[in-house]
């Protein structure tokens, strides 16, 4: 066992004991960058020398013991959508070659304002469109467990870096399933807030009624540190919820599940899903039971109508919000400058790939005049609906268990060639989207060698809900101790 | 065949707020080009609006003052198009939802015009586009994301008079409000026209053209104008008017078409998923309600009762908020108001017009006209001399004070002094008394004046003409 491939609680604990610095963590970091990344593939930039620089740093203060904060001197990649002053941020899209934001986006600042190295940008669907980041412009990355398979996506380049001891933490972002399924592709654990909880300044927008940055990491607890050191009330987000004070999302972990109710929809186990992967839900169901956890069921009819009302919304959004990109104030022009119409013409083509295009045209006819009523609005109404539903169903139960994806990681360019294939990996994440609530994703057993991921869906807020069963769940398990590179295999002990 | 014009406007007026309305950027009008802008308003990626509450508010306090109903819940929406001057293609406006609706405001002769809505949205960049033949473009985004109101009428206006009395009033409204500036000639006040016509006496509304690019009140009614004649003509021919946009050509006085409607975009409006929506108290409302400032109405026949002045002085001084402002100063150091209403009705807007000078520009300290007329009233100085001092005045701001001393202006009074003066006139011109006293009273204006001409005009003639007569009289009798 490395130094990368710890959880950030572990290398914490050792800091504070001063048997690691910063500087040993991120050696071993970059090592496991070094022997892997080529094959990897999860990172679009490196910025080693900066975070080394920083580590330094970071170790005279943790030798002294006045740590900068609580992330100091540990190791994070941004998705290449979180914006950081003077760094290049493309979104794995070739329109944004070049762009270098002049500001930093609220949540990253936080983590450096407490010490945090930030050491890459990792890869991604193009504009986080995509569902296994085959749609970044750039690369693709592979799933560190198997490199036939995707690594999920959008924010497949922050799941397969935390995965394989390339970063000790990341960040990614979630509009309909970018955090979970990735972690739950890549076996690592990873938490999509309550809309409103993390602020969104400086995340450039897929679709913002939706998008919301999370942390991707090796188990619940640093799930819980991260989210700590992200969340709260930001004016520079209108979206951004005013909180009443911080909340230390770790107090809550050692709670024993005894009277907790948890739910299991039964629209999430239908013939969409894998059997070998229902088995292994149902598995880690029972483990919940024997935690002390009253197992329900119920049902989440509308849940069905998720996907299209999703898709209609969130392109309807980044039909408008991508209208930006047109080659004159930054990114990437069309060298052919023609009159006004054809530059944009050119410079949108070539700039954008063929999901996000596909997306864009979806989304302004949604939005399109005779067509807003039927599409974009329906969608709305079925958004309102999925929002009660969901409520009513947390007056019964304190979290809802589901599968997180239907089915284990599929394999690179299986999906590729049809887009629906791919928006269905999104199926049992999305509803959690529309309705704004929070959910996490972590690992619970293995198809063929490659992670199945199991999904916990809390209440609006109720992060140390989901963020405690998780805990005490992977107290008994192992299979996020387990590492893609030579590391332990998991199982339930 | 008689045609009624029906005519409706959509005037918008740029909000003075400090900051523009989704980011701290100053709202400064002539800055040099890209020096007030960030990242918000720039449009750059990943950065978000934040509303800039003094907008609601004062766009409310214009739907107040122009009775309109207060929308209690409204949103911001995006409306889509791709163009240079619009940072992130698309502008954050109010379609469905706007703040203010349902409002009126009457014209002189107590027709009422319908104020169909009030919203709120931002200014998009300007462009500025090469002369020579090179065919490229600058981009100043100074503008963008500076507030604005658009307010829409009914088609309630029958002529282009009554347009231009209509904006002209709404203009001085907005002024008052101390909501926008309203400057036409910078942009801050703009105003497009709908118009279509129908035969005399029937109700059917015929097919309207809106005109764009009316720079000035006298543009407007030129342009509805020549839009009446033009559509007439098409009319009486039986042709149909297209629907379409004309933009006024101001160095040719016509109309030209610009777009026709089926060229007409689609703004795929939609709610702005990055701003909350605008959830409005009933008793924030009431606080603005009770806080807006006399409006031009009220104010001018508050001056007509409180300070007695006729009704066409009040109406005249009224019209500028910033004239009757400073007349109220004036009269803070000067308790004739009947007096200083002449006085600011004759010199100060007869300077002002020499000058082309408005209102708010004026230098003259109110307190210095005060003190000016003061002196007048006390015979310090001659009406004459008390112009004459005005003009300079109005034209350096210094004070009359510094003006008397400077210039010697100061009107002598002292009859010792006056005395020797008279005594030395009576002597050099013994032809002129001889002539007075022989019954001649005209030559005592004779001499009169030479007395002014040995005081350089500082003599007071009241004072003066005493003397003199008194002086002569004694000669007579002796």
């Amino acid at each position: 066992m490395e130094l990368c491939d710890l959880t950030l609680h572990e290398i914490k604990e050792l800091f504070a004991e001063k048997e690691v610095l910063p500087s040993m963590v991120l050696a071993s970091v970059a090592k496991r960058i070094q022997a892997q990344e080529e094959s990897l593939g999860a990172y679009l930039a490196l910025d080693l020398e900066a975070a080394f620089a920083a580590a330094r740093a970071a170790d005279h203060r943790i030798q002294a013991g006045k740590p900068l904060g609580e992330m100091d001197g540990i190791p994070f990649a941004l998705k290449d959508n979180l914006c950081q002053t003077g760094k290049e941020t493309t979104c794995a899209s070739r329109i944004l070659q070049g762009f270098v934001p002049p500001y930093t986006a609220t949540a990253v600042q936080k983590l450096l304002d407490q010490g945090a190295l930030i050491i890459g940008r990792t890869n991604m669907d193009e504009f986080a469109m995509g569902a296994s980041t085959e749609h970044s412009a750039e690369k693709k990355t592979k799933n560190p467990w198997d490199p036939q398979r995707v690594p999920g996506g959008s924010s497949g380049g922050s799941a397969a870096a935390v995965a394989a001891g390339e970063t000790i933490v990341a960040l990614g972002s979630d509009t309909d399933g970018s955090i979970r399924q990735p972690a739950a592709f890549c076996g690592v654990t990873g938490l999509k807030p309550t809309y409103g909880l993390v602020s969104r300044y400086g995340l450039v927008s897929f679709a913002s009624s939706f998008d919301q940055i999370g942390p991707i990491a090796k188990d619940a607890e640093d799930c819980a540190l991260v989210l700590k050191a992200i969340a709260g009330f930001d004016p520079l987000d209108s979206t951004s919820l005013r909180g009443e004070q911080q909340v230390d999302y770790t107090k809550g972990l050692e709670q024993s599940l005894h009277g907790r109710t948890i739910g299991l929809p039964r629209e999430y186990f239908g013939e969409d899903l894998d059997a070998e992967v229902r088995r292994i839900i149902m598995g880690a169901v029972e483990q919940l039971a024997e935690l002390g956890a009253r197992i329900v069921e119920l049902s989440l009819k509308l849940s069905e109508y998720a996907l299209p009302a999703s898709y209609l919304i969130s392109s309807a959004e980044a039909s408008s919000s991508l209208a930006r990109y047109d080659g004159i104030r930054y990114g990437r022009a069309a060298a052919d400058r023609g009159d006004l119409a054809t530059f944009y013409t050119q410079t949108r083509t070539e700039g954008f790939g063929p999901e996000v295009k596909r997306r864009i045209i979806l989304g302004a006819y949604a939005l399109s005049a005779g067509h807003y009523e039927k599409y974009y609005q329906k969608a709305q109404q079925i958004r309102t609906l999925i929002g009660q539903e969901f409520e009513e169903a947390f007056r019964c139960v304190d979290a809802i268990v589901t599968p997180t994806a239907p089915t284990p990681p599929f394999k690179l360019g299986d999906r590729l060639a049809d887009p629906l294939a791919l928006y269905l990996s999104n199926l049992y994440t999305v509803p959690v989207n529309l309705a704004g609530l929070p959910a996490l994703s972590v690992p619970c057993g293995f198809v063929q060698g490659a992670p199945v991921g199991m999904q916990i869906i809390g209440g609006p807020f109720a992060e140390a809900t989901i963020l405690n069963i998780a805990h005490q769940y992977q107290k008994v398990t192992t299979y996020h101790q387990a590492r893609p590179c030579g590391g332990r295999k998991g199982g339930s002990r | 065949m008689n045609f009624e014009a029906v005519i409706g406007l959509e005037v918008h007026a740029e909000l003075s707020t400090k900051t523009k309305i989704f980011c701290a950027c100053s709202t400064k009008f002539g800055a040099e080009a890209n020096t007030q802008t960030c990242p918000v308003c720039l449009g750059l990626p990943g950065t978000l609006p934040v509303l800039n509450e003094k907008v609601v508010e004062y766009c409310l306090r214009a739907g107040l003052a122009l009775n309109c109903q207060i929308t209690d819940w409204s949103k911001l929406d995006r409306k889509n198009y791709f163009y240079p001057d619009l940072p992130k293609a698309y502008q954050i406006s109010q379609s469905d939802l706007p703040l203010c609706r349902d409002g009126s405001l009457s014209l002189a002769s107590g027709k009422p015009i319908r104020i169909t809505r009030i919203h709120i949205e931002e200014d998009a960049g300007k462009l500025i586009h090469s002369t020579e033949g090179e065919g490229y473009s600058l981009v100043d985004y100074n503008r963008a994301g500076v507030p604005l109101i658009e307010i829409v009428t009914a088609p309630d206006l029958a002529t282009p008079e009554e347009a231009v009395e209509f904006l002209e009033k709404l203009r001085r409204i907005l002024i008052y409000l101390g909501i926008s500036d309203c400057k036409m000639e910078e942009g801050s006040l703009r105003c497009d026209a709908n118009i279509s016509l129908k035969p005399a006496g029937t109700k059917q509304l015929g097919t309207k053209t809106e005109l764009k690019n009316i720079n000035s009140f006298k543009a407007l009614g030129r342009a509805l104008a020549y839009e009446i004649e033009r559509q007439s003509e098409l009319l009486a021919e039986e042709k149909t008017v297209k629907q379409e946009t004309r933009k006024w050509e101001e160095a040719k006085q016509r109309t030209l078409s610009m777009r026709s409607k089926e060229e007409a975009q689609d703004y795929r409006y939609f709610p702005d998923p990055d701003l909350v929506p605008i959830e409005l108290d009933p008793d924030y409302v009431a606080e603005i309600a009770a806080a807006l400032p006399e409006l031009p109405e009220e104010k001018k026949h508050r001056f007509i009762e409180d300070y007695h002045l006729p009704e066409y002085d009040a109406e005249l001084i009224t019209g500028s908020k910033y004239l009757a402002d400073f007349f109220e100063a004036v009269l803070k150091h000067y308790c004739n108001p009947k007096a200083a209403s002449n006085f600011i009705m004759g010199e100060l807007l007869r300077l002002m017009g020499e000058e082309g000078l408005d209102p708010e520009d004026l230098k003259v300290n109110p307190a210095h006209l005060g003190d000016l007329l003061q002196r007048i009233d006390e015979g310090e100085i001659s009406i004459t001399q008390g112009k004459k001092i005005f003009e300079r005045v109005f034209r350096t701001g210094a004070s009359p004070e510094e003006i008397i001393q400077a210039e010697g202006l100061r009107q002598i009074s002292d009859q010792t002094q006056l005395l020797i003066v008279v005594n030395k006139v009576i002597q050099d011109y013994p032809q002129s008394v001889r002539d007075y006293l022989g019954g001649k009273e005209k030559a005592a204006g004779f001499l009169i004046g030479q007395i002014m001409r040995e005081t350089k005009g500082q003599a007071n003639p009241q004072v003066i003409k005493g003397l003199l007569i008194e002086e002569l009289e004694k000669m007579r009798q002796e």
